[in-house]
């Protein structure tokens, strides 16, 4: 029988087990809302080394090697890395896998790529042709802040609607028939959507769209109502975006309250000069493996649908005058 | 699902705006402030250095502005005052990118991407000053 159901969601039959999780994240993070649930905190986003971008590659390396630490693993009990990044050429995730004597399938999708990562994960482990995958995806503030805005030490005014982008790595061991792990049961695979947002310091705006979207497709095609979850959480709509999100859903007399939520709007407290919350490929990663794992596994949460969202500029495409194209993919994880 | 132009209406109606009363006085006393300590070098300079002319002791003025602008960039502190106008933001708006692209080489790097943000304002001050030079000098060959 064909996995597909309706027009866009594949589900996975076979037992992929989300086994265990590594997080690592900086030091704005590490003052936030589930400080009490990531693995290890930096105290300096450098991290001892020469520039942002080889502190994020040293992030990704380590978060994918702290997952296997976990389980006693070595690399070659890996049959796949799988993971992206929001630099140029993904050079966080590719540039960390020359590290390790893995075959490696590298990913872009901006924001969403944690999303993406699981999705092309489970559904080749599905397929039989793998047993045990690690997922893995990052961002740093200082190298997203100089390859889409500024330099760091310039004097600019954040805009009401802004983000800030998390430094952070996440990474999910993905094994067979584990046991009484989360599991990911089925995988909807987003369309790029594009509502005509021009604002690049709107993401959350141009993003909610492609959120409802895929979120709308996913409950139509498995056939169910928003409450069939605990929680249906999407990557880095930020609080306005969340806002939108939740406007879509109602207008379509979607039941919301309760339900609908966002990694990026959570992740830091209302204390944090962090302005609508927070965003890039490390948000919906380390709130997935930090928190939500977690609850998962105390039995707090039992259905969730996670939706990790990406905005596909680029700083030419704004610069050029287009619109930001958007997509999310939902993965609903079950235990 | 809700259209594109229902949404760009709903968009435009809800987004959060800049409270503008707010940062208006908030420019208005981080701005006055800048320029109370430019009037104070200014008076120090007039009193300490007798023998300089007026012009020369604003020159001046200007200079330590600059200085002190690029200083507090190296040093960090002058995204903390988020400040963008001219004199002192201009100066961190050449000495950040520097910074910035240190790690790509002195040649590829400072040198190159030290402009990325003042290049504008420089490109169209030279454009400009030469047009109203042309306009200048035709004005006095014909009236």
């Amino acid at each position: 029988m064909s996995k597909k159901r309706g027009s866009q969601t594949y589900v996975i039959d076979s037992d992929i087990c989300i086994k265990n999780t590594y997080t690592i994240v900086g030091p704005e993070e590490a003052q936030g809302s589930f400080k009490d649930y990531y693995d290890y905190l930096l105290e300096d986003d450098l991290w001892e080394c020469k520039s942002y971008e080889k502190a994020e590659i040293k992030l990704h390396k380590e978060v994918i090697d702290g997952v296997l630490k976990k389980e006693y693993l070595t690399h070659n009990n890996i049959d796949c890395i799988f993971g992206g990044d929001l630099l140029n050429q993904i050079i966080s995730s590719s540039f960390s896998a020359r590290e390790f004597e893995v075959p490696f399938l590298g990913l872009y999708g901006a924001c969403s790529t944690f999303g993406e990562s699981l999705a092309v994960a489970s559904m080749i482990m599905d397929g039989d042709n793998m047993q045990r995958t690690v997922c893995a995806t990052s961002s740093h503030f200082g190298t997203a802040e100089r390859q889409y805005r500024f330099p760091l030490e310039l004097g600019t005014q954040p805009t009401p609607t802004s983000q800030w982008t998390i430094t952070g790595a996440g990474a999910v061991l993905l094994e067979k028939n584990s046991g009484n792990f989360p599991k990911i049961k089925s995988v909807t695979i987003g369309k790029v959507v594009d509502y005509g947002i021009i604002d690049a310091a709107n993401m959350g705006a141009a993003m909610a769209p492609a959120a409802y979207d895929t979120i709308s497709t996913h409950l139509k095609d498995m056939n169910r109502t928003p409450d069939y979850y605990d929680l249906i959480i999407t990557g880095d709509l930020g609080k306005y975006g969340l806002d939108l999100l939740k406007h879509f859903a109602e207008v379509d007399g979607l039941v919301t309250d309760n339900i609908f939520d966002d990694c990026g709007a959570r992740v830091y407290t209302s204390k944090q000069n962090c302005g609508q919350g927070g965003s890039g490929a490390g948000c919906s990663a380390i709130v997935y493996s930090a928190y939500l794992h977690k609850e998962l596994l105390a039995g707090k949460l039992h259905k969730i649908l996670l939706v990790p969202t990406g905005a596909l500029l680029s700083r030419l495409s704004t610069m050029q005058g287009e619109s930001i194209p958007s997509i999310a993919h939902a993965i609903d994880i079950e235990i | 699902m809700i259209d594109k132009t229902a949404y760009s209406e709903y968009v435009n109606k809800t987004v959060p705006k800049t409270q503008e009363l707010k940062t208006l006085l908030t420019a208005f006393i981080t701005g006055g402030i800048i320029c109370m300590i430019g009037e104070g070098i200014l008076d120090l300079y007039t009193a300490t250095l007798p023998m300089l002319a007026q012009e020369e002791i604003a020159t001046l003025t200007t200079i330590t502005l600059i200085f002190i602008g690029g200083f507090l960039t190296a040093l960090g502190l002058y995204d903390k005052l988020g400040t963008i106008i001219p004199i002192t933001g201009f100066a961190n708006s050449i000495v950040s990118p520097a910074i910035e692209f240190n790690r790509e080489g002195v040649f590829q790097g400072v040198m190159s991407k030290m402009f990325d943000i003042a290049g504008p304002v420089i490109v169209s001050g030279v454009t400009l000053s030469a047009i109203v030079g042309i306009i200048f000098y035709l004005i006095e060959v014909f009236a």
